[in-house]
């Protein structure tokens, strides 16, 4: 591992001062991330800047009705706290189906959306990566593709040379539930505060493969709000994976349906299909006031997943999550509103 | 680069001086002399490592030491007071639930945290109803223990000694 030095500022300010002045510096909140990646040599840091215990370990009411989770919070308390389990049960069952007990003790709310993709080639230092290395090429294309992209990619075989290809998946669960949320995170930057939609936070990798979020250099996340519900609001968490416990996911749904009629609305986030938590905005828009049997429903997948690519891979590719979405969206949806499978509601 | 750091292990206070990038881990089996937490993957994927840190299971090949400064840790050999078993031990002891042991340590103080995150009605991944209580099930014992790899695959006897452990806490 490189050497690096060590820092604990005395607050999130100085926190922000110290990053922002020295270009090859981190923070650092869990570690279960970036401490592994350190480890790999895929994080090379000059300077490590804790912050773990210097933002806010509280979940607190806001005035409004919603939720303020502090960045300091840990993934075991958010899941575990009633209002989070009460309004937002897609929060607490995303989490809940994320990594380990003891990973999530560990890990925070700022922290695990930050957290890099489990591309095997992004970990391996010895192959070429543009998110590792920006230039380098994609090993990925035509590899090993099972836990990589459909959407948001140009082709089933992008040009692995051209130095913007990368077909790497984001791996967090926690951030497609604040995707379909529409979570706002709070961050502080060099220049003062902004809030980003959580929806915007994660990037497409366009022509700078390396960067995953809109966050400049220095920017840190001191909490992340969870909007008020209106009463009747119904949310769930579906992931598919290979094991049924501590597996990333294939393919996963975070859906919240609010309101009935023509007023109800859909929002749906995908885990395990893009470079960032994928959210579904023409599905939405065409499920927006009907009902959702699986007419309506597979119909709308097919307008949103129309551009999808399945890539080509030695380990027979990623096809099959398109699929498998739909049928996803269909068991995640049904769940939430069994009456309108009934022949009344369809007809 | 050097960090002095102190740390609570077991009931006992220790000053050292660590590089910046020894993990929990190693300070506490290299520095400290304490083989209870055993070095599986390194990459917090096994859960060999498993302890105690500020009464939280967490993996201490994944924490740096100098980030810990002044952390209270717990390592399955100090779950209980020397010459005695802690009941998640003697649980794994009564139900046969290890072959080598090597896991073990990390195992008991998972099932410690288990037990510990069980009582204060935490949901898990398999728990049917996330605001109701949580009964002990193989399921569950099998979703929270998901982290701890045995492979001797010991684990048809792990789940038996965790819910043993469990009604005698209750």
């Amino acid at each position: 591992m490189k050497p690096f030095a060590f820092g604990r500022p005395g607050d999130v300010a100085e926190a922000v001062r110290t990053v922002a002045a020295e270009p090859a510096a981190v923070y650092l909140a869990g570690g279960t991330n970036l401490v592994d990646h350190l480890k790999l040599g895929v994080a090379r840091p000059d300077l490590v800047v804790d912050v773990r215990t210097l933002t806010s370990r509280e979940i607190s009411d806001l005035p409004d009705g919603g939720l303020r989770l502090g960045a300091g919070s840990t993934n075991s308390e958010v899941a575990a706290d009633r209002r989070v389990r009460e309004r937002y049960p897609v929060l607490a069952q995303a989490l809940l189906a994320g990594a380990t007990g003891q990973l999530r003790n560990m890990a925070t709310t700022g922290g695990n959306p930050l957290q890099r993709t489990r591309c095997v080639y992004f970990s391996d230092v010895t192959t070429p990566c543009n998110k590792r290395e920006p230039g380098s090429g994609c090993s990925a294309v035509g590899g090993y593709t099972r836990y990589h992209s459909v959407l948001g990619v140009p082709a089933a075989l992008p040009d692995a040379d051209a130095p913007e290809t990368c077909i790497a998946s984001h791996p967090s669960d926690m951030a497609v539930a604040l995707a379909a949320l529409d979570a706002q995170v709070q961050v502080l930057g060099p220049s003062g505060v902004r809030t980003i939609s959580f929806p915007d936070l994660h990037r497409l990798p366009s022509d700078d493969p390396a960067r995953d979020t809109v966050l400049a250099h220095g920017e840190l996340i001191t909490a992340i709000d969870l909007p008020a519900l209106p009463a009747g609001t119904r949310s769930a968490y579906r992931k598919v994976r290979d094991r049924a416990s501590y597996a990333f996911a294939l393919v996963s749904v975070a859906a919240v349906v609010t309101g009935d009629g023509p007023e109800r609305t859909v929002r749906l986030g995908f885990g395990g299909v893009a470079h960032k938590p994928w959210r579904a905005t023409r599905a939405e828009e065409l499920l927006h006031g009907r009902p959702l049997d699986e007419h309506a429903v597979r119909a709308a997948m097919d307008a949103e997943l129309a551009a999808a690519q399945p890539q080509v891979g030695i380990d027979g590719g990623n096809g099959f999550k398109i699929p498998l979405l739909t049928r996803t969206v269909v068991a995640t949806l049904r769940d939430l509103t069994p009456r309108d499978l009934t022949p009344e509601a369809t007809s | 680069m050097d960090a002095e750091i102190s740390l609570r292990v077991d009931g006992a206070d220790h000053r050292l001086t660590v590089d910046t990038r020894t993990s929990l881990l190693d300070a506490l089996r290299e520095r400290l002399g304490n083989t209870s937490p055993k070095k599986g993957c390194d990459h917090g994927q096994c859960g060999a490592c498993t302890v105690l840190l500020d009464g939280q299971r967490s993996l201490s090949c994944l924490a740096l030491a100098v980030a810990h400064d002044g952390a209270e840790v717990t390592t399955a050999d100090g779950l209980a007071p020397a010459g005695e078993l802690h009941p998640v031990a003697q649980a794994f002891l009564d139900q046969d639930a290890f072959q080598c042991g090597y896991c073990t340590p990390g195992q008991v103080c998972s099932a410690v945290g288990v037990l510990d995150e069980v009582e204060r009605s935490w949901p898990s991944h398999v728990t049917e109803d996330l605001t109701g209580d949580v009964e002990l099930s193989s399921a569950e014992v099998a979703e929270r223990m998901s982290g701890n790899l045995c492979r001797c695959a010991a684990y048809v006897n792990i789940v038996p000694a965790v819910q043993q452990a469990g009604r005698a806490r209750a």
